[in-house]
């Protein structure tokens, strides 16, 4: 549910487990930890389809997780689980007999999974598909110990989002700096404008803010270290993102904390707002048409010339391989034909809301939005994944989004804020 | 008298010796699969709750792994987790708005709808109807009245702008807004429950009530509400019940975070996702348990005063 893709299944899964709640997840979570002790060792050899679990649940990803594992020589069976159902049990998932490939996320996400030796090294995998990416995709793609865990399929980057038509009537330029960004916020605010759209009824668009801020001022190392929890979060790097956030928080949509991010766009659709800083996705909300190619974006603007704007934002989704796969060998044949140009076009065709991972995919087809995104993602010299995938998703859900709530509640308490924040990110890390 | 009480014992071996092979297999039966059920389905995970509430236990893993962190999970919910002191003062509040408010409005219905208004079925159907909506649909509907930007309420009150409620997000004011929407599925729920309790009296206390000269109010005070003294208690308990596992309405609109926390959907934050506290979350369940016990309890002591 942390996801920053929106996905329709989220509230009736949520209302299947409502009554196995309390009780019923308490005891699967222990039975779970009871059959681990006795689990036997079927892996090695083998043959038979491979298996794929897949978490492209909503119609238009499922179609093209279909036309990709088409190309595929072999034959793959795939099990579909709804989006966040798969999120929210991955732990059962991947002790119990997860599929021999399966859908995940990059960054810490994967890594915590490969730390834990539940998920299987692909590193010989990579040594034939390394060539087809980027350094910066190689880096997602790799755990804490050097050996990669994960083919990239696509990505969708982060970035300020803004109307063309809008802007071309009132004569705006993009912002390259923090003081151009302002100045005009003030001056959108001069015209009657939202300067930005904001909704964070979800707890996770917040995020999104935060990460940039973060990465613009104390630079893409620091986001890792603080992310991993090897930095203080009351220390006074931390302390200077909260407080240039405050001073933004006037050009902000008010009454953020009861709008969803889809109602935010909502405003920035009607030409109530002027720009809005979230996800790819966002196009969504946009009727196909000439609505949404009027979307346009620019990159967050620079705070600090000596840390630049080269660090972007783009959560990215792909593959990983179960610890002891059924089938290794079919296991690591897929994984090398996913890891193709030709397989992310089989994907992009049915599905273009994304950008594909891969150096040669087919660009022709890009929408304006698709290539522009590429240029950035492809010039950035760094790539976070977003706060909740960078970091372990305990912390982010259960401190770091009532904490980024709390501040919008109250900014002017950053003290105690971060003091609360760096407690309870010991008691999560300090294990 | 004596010679009977005399002779009894002798008789009483004799009647087990008459239950055939298949009796006893029934009866074993029908004492065993309810035992194991529950065992195996209530007692057994709320002991494992409790237990796994002193451990680090993140899920992963075989039991082997599992650390004894002893009270830390308790001080830690206590001293440095932020939503606990929230959740714990939202639950009573609620608790004791539902008393106040649903329940004794659904009761009141059903007293009305007993008296065999014209069109009394529709109105049954119309109050009955939040409790059969699905969960998606309750919240998706109370988004659409509620809604800042586009919600039907700023809209009829008129307000425009910075004037708008944000019913949602404002933390001094959401958990009102979602007790309304709670209370709106109570009431029906309460009422339907009373309307059952109240076909069930007989209609002769009311014939002999009317015929000593009692009137409306003093039928239902001094007569009809004694005989249904056990709908009542079964009434109270749904209440409580109702209050402490609150939970959807609020995991709908935010997760219960921001002036939405619950002890429920807290617990549901730790446990449920990848990489969850289990440890952590098991100690917010077991305070749960405890806070249940004790009015559990009291309802005990209240059943079996009466017995005596």
């Amino acid at each position: 549910m942390m996801n920053p893709r929106p996905l329709a299944g989220g509230v009736s899964a949520m209302a299947i487990r409502r009554r196995t709640l309390l009780k019923g997840a308490l005891g699967a979570g222990a039975l779970a930890g009871l059959a681990g002790c006795g689990g036997g060792d079927d892996g090695g050899g083998g043959g038979g389809a491979v298996t794929f679990g897949s978490n492209w649940s909503d119609e238009v990803p499922k179609n093209a997780i279909a036309a990709m594992m088409k190309g595929h020589d072999a034959e793959v069976s795939i099990n579909t689980v709804d989006h966040n159902s798969f999120q929210e049990n991955i732990n059962n998932y991947l002790q119990g007999g997860p599929d021999d490939v399966f859908g995940w996320f990059a960054g810490y996400r994967m890594q915590f999974f490969a730390e834990q030796g539940l998920v299987g090294d692909i590193s010989d995998v990579w040594s034939d598909i390394g060539s087809g990416f980027s350094e910066a995709m190689k880096q997602q793609a790799t755990g804490a110990d050097g050996k990669q865990y994960f083919v990239p399929l696509y990505y969708y980057p982060w970035a300020v989002f803004y109307r063309k038509s809008v802007w071309a009537e009132r004569g705006y330029t993009p912002p390259a700096t923090m003081d151009e960004f302002v100045a005009l916020s003030k001056q959108m605010q001069g015209d009657g404008l939202v300067p930005l759209s904001f909704g964070d009824s979800d707890g996770w668009p917040a995020m999104g803010t935060f990460d940039y801020l973060n990465l613009r001022i104390n630079g893409y190392d620091f986001h890792v270290e603080l992310m991993a929890g090897e930095r203080p979060w009351n220390s006074q790097e931390v302390k200077n993102v909260f407080d240039a956030w405050r001073e933004l928080l006037p050009y902000h949509q008010p009454d953020a904390l009861g709008r969803t991010w889809q109602e935010a766009a909502q405003t920035l659709l009607r030409k109530e707002s002027g720009m809005y800083l979230i996800g790819m996705f966002m196009g969504q909300q946009f009727p196909e048409g000439p609505e949404r190619d009027d979307l346009d974006f620019f990159p967050f603007p620079e705070i600090d010339p000596a840390v630049g704007a080269d660090a972007v934002e783009a959560p990215i989704d792909g593959f990983m391989m179960a610890a002891r796969p059924r089938n290794e060998e079919g296991a690591k044949d897929l994984l090398r034909y996913l890891g193709t140009a030709e397989a992310e076009d089989a994907y992009l065709a049915v599905d273009p809301n994304n950008v594909a991972a891969h150096d040669d995919a087919d660009t022709s087809g890009y929408s304006a939005l698709q290539k522009k995104s590429q240029e950035l993602v492809s010039g950035a010299k760094s790539i976070s994944q977003f706060l909740d995938r960078d970091t372990r998703p305990d912390f982010a859900s259960t401190v770091m989004i009532p904490s980024l709530q709390a501040f919008l509640r109250d900014p002017d308490d950053v003290d105690g804020l971060t003091k609360s924040i760096e407690e309870q990110k010991a008691s999560i890390f300090g294990g | 008298m004596a010679d009977q009480a005399v002779r009894r014992p002798p008789r009483r071996p004799r009647r087990v010796r008459t239950l055939s092979g298949v009796d006893v297999l029934t009866v074993a039966l029908m004492v065993a699969v309810p035992t194991v059920v529950v065992v195996g389905l209530v007692w057994g995970p709320a002991l494992a709750t409790v237990l796994l509430s002193f451990t680090d236990w993140n899920g992963i893993g075989n039991l082997s792994e599992i650390n004894f962190v002893g009270w830390q999970n308790y001080e830690d919910a206590t001293t440095n987790y932020p939503p606990f002191g929230p959740a714990i003062r939202h639950n009573v509040l609620w608790l004791v708005v539902f008393f106040v408010g649903p329940t004794l409005l659904g009761v009141i219905l059903a007293v009305m709808l007993d008296r065999e208004l014209r069109g009394s079925r529709i109105y049954q159907s119309i109050f009955f109807m939040p409790v059969v909506l699905s969960l998606a649909l309750v919240g998706f509907i109370w988004q659409l009245i509620y809604s800042r930007d586009q919600g039907l309420l700023n809209e009829v009150l008129g307000l425009e702008g910075g004037a708008r409620i944000d019913f949602f997000g404002n933390p001094d004011i959401n958990l009102w807004a979602v007790l309304v929407a709670a209370g709106w599925r109570h009431t029906g729920y309460i009422m339907l429950l009373y309307l059952a309790g109240l076909k069930a009296v007989d209609p002769a206390l009311r014939e002999a009530a009317a015929v000593d000269g009692a009137g409306e109010v003093r039928t239902f005070l001094r007569v009809i509400w004694p005989v249904m003294r056990p709908v009542n208690i079964v009434i109270l308990v749904i209440t409580v019940i109702e209050s402490l596992r609150a939970f959807d309405i609020a995991w709908v609109i935010n997760k219960g975070r921001n002036g939405l926390e619950l002890i429920s959907t807290l617990v549901t934050q730790n446990v449920i996702g990848e990489a969850s506290r289990v440890g952590f979350g098991s100690a917010l369940a077991t305070i749960m348990i405890a806070i249940s016990t004790v009015f559990i309890v009291i309802y005990l002591i209240q059943v079996m005063r009466e017995q005596k």
